[in-house]
């Protein structure tokens, strides 16, 4: 620590060299976050929250086939570790003759692993609305469809935008897996340019403040969004 | 108009409901009393089938369900526009205000076109007297009004019949006159209901009959004053010397 500090500030000509180094690999860092990080968070968010819904319909349902295929995909997904489901299938798909681009193997990895956990939290979400409400839908002639889309899941919402933000903040830490199969996201980036200057804890770090300042911008993003939904409690 | 045969209801091992036989007529109002337990609102919520008989039929202005059968889903969302319900918790949709509580259904099943809606709302609203406040959320009402905007939702889906569950049961007391007031008035309008209340004084002054219920089945029916003053049952006799 000492001497790492020491050799920063002693020497000015490595002190110049570092805050170079900064500067240089910022925009290359940025570019990573913008053009895959976050699209990849995204995209990937979008997609496994709408498995998550018709996950958790499927495990509320009175069909008992959909109840087991749903059970049977959430342990699954939950009890193998992502980066080796990214592996299965960036890696390990070629081989029966399934190849997929880097950035889409990533999408799906991810989609299924957002899929998985995002449906118990609103399948909670669902069942601590109370039935009243659901009562109150069918009384006024809803159909399940109808009182599910008016009533139900807007309340639900509500309910489950904390920890599913959680699950979105935790994601954009997450996608710094897809450095394994290829795509240049952030953390690759920072990998690529460690590889030419061997200035690890500078450019990890720069990567770390970055990555820090998204998930902060999120936080404040969830404040907003819940005191919105706040609204009418 | 309304007309229940040998209804049963049963709940696992227990039955609720031993062989109902109502008959009501149109504009009728009916109160239905009883100990708790006795089946009043299992009866009334076989009525918007929120409860799927065991077996039995009902009837409703010609459209009928034989439960003996199995129903089509189709057919029960259909049968239950006939009536309108109004919860002893009221039920509101909490997310949404006053008016699109009472929007909602005109708008969303009906498929009715909103600016019409709009206006039909906003004049049920004021006839339950929150023409006020119509904008606010459930949550920033009393039960009262609550419960008031829960009878203009009901009655925008224009039903045949109006079934009340305990409607004032979880009001505070100095609540309950607001919302008997607005009963009585659709009473008077013409209204067909049934209502599962304790209010004795509603029943004597807005029902034209009065229903006593016990162990799922109706024990006694007659008018209000009589079942008051000379009720011919033994068990009638009993729940209305322990409650008066």
């Amino acid at each position: 620590m000492k001497m790492y500090l020491n050799s920063i500030f002693a020497d000015p000509e490595r002190t110049a060299r570092l805050v170079d180094i900064a500067k240089t690999s910022l925009w290359p860092l940025l570019e990573g976050a913008i053009m895959n990080t976050i699209p990849l968070t995204i995209i990937s968010f979008i997609i496994g929250l709408i498995l998550a819904v018709l996950t958790a319909l499927a495990r509320i349902s009175h069909v008992k086939f959909l109840q087991i295929i749903a059970r049977i995909y959430v342990s699954a997904i939950r009890g193998t570790p992502l980066l080796v489901q990214l592996f299965i299938i960036f890696y390990g798909l070629p081989n029966i003759g399934v190849t997929i681009d880097p950035f889409i193997s990533a999408v799906i990895g991810f989609s299924l692993s957002v899929g998985a956990y995002a449906s118990e939290i609103i399948r909670a979400a669902i069942l601590s609305i109370p039935k009243g409400q659901w009562e109150a839908g069918y009384s006024i002639g809803m159909s399940y469809t109808q009182a599910l889309k008016r009533i139900i899941l807007p309340q639900a919402a509500r309910v489950s935008l904390p920890p599913l933000s959680n699950s979105f903040i935790s994601l954009v830490k997450d996608t710094s897996l897809a450095s394994v199969v290829l795509v240049t996201e952030m953390f690759r980036r920072a990998q690529e340019i460690t590889a030419a200057n061997y200035e690890f804890l500078l450019v990890y770090s720069e990567a770390a403040l970055i990555y820090w300042v998204i998930c902060f911008f999120l936080s404040v993003l969830q404040g907003f969004m819940e005191r919105r939904l706040d609204r009418y409690v | 108009m309304i007309s229940i045969k040998g209804l049963y209801k049963q709940f696992g091992q227990l039955e609720v409901l031993k062989g109902i036989n109502l008959e009501v007529k149109k504009g009728q109002v009916i109160v239905v009393i009883g100990p708790s337990g006795s089946g009043k609102t299992t009866m009334l919520r076989c009525l918007n089938v929120l409860e799927t008989p065991t077996k039995g039929a009902i009837s409703i202005e010609g459209q009928s369900l034989d439960f003996s059968k199995s129903v089509p889903k189709k057919s029960v969302a259909s049968f239950r526009r006939l009536t309108g319900m109004v919860f002893q918790n009221y039920n509101l949709f909490p997310h949404k205000t006053a008016l699109e509580n009472v929007m909602e259904g005109p708008v969303i099943v009906k498929g009715e076109d909103k600016t019409t809606v709009r206006k039909k709302a906003q004049a049920l609203l004021e006839k339950v007297g929150l023409g006020d406040k119509i904008d606010y959320y459930p949550a920033q009402l009393s039960g009262g009004q609550q419960q008031r905007v829960g009878i203009a939702r009901a009655l925008a889906m224009e039903p045949e019949v109006m079934l009340f569950d305990e409607p004032t049961s979880a009001l505070d007391p100095e609540l309950v006159g607001e919302v008997l007031k607005v009963m009585k008035d659709l009473a008077l309008e013409g209204m067909t209901m049934i209502v599962v209340t304790h209010e004795m004084r509603f029943a004597r002054e807005a029902a034209d009959e009065v229903i006593f219920m016990d162990g799922g089945v109706i024990v006694e029916r007659n008018k209000p004053e009589e079942i008051f003053t000379t009720p011919k049952e033994e068990r009638t006799r009993k729940f209305l010397n322990m409650i008066q």
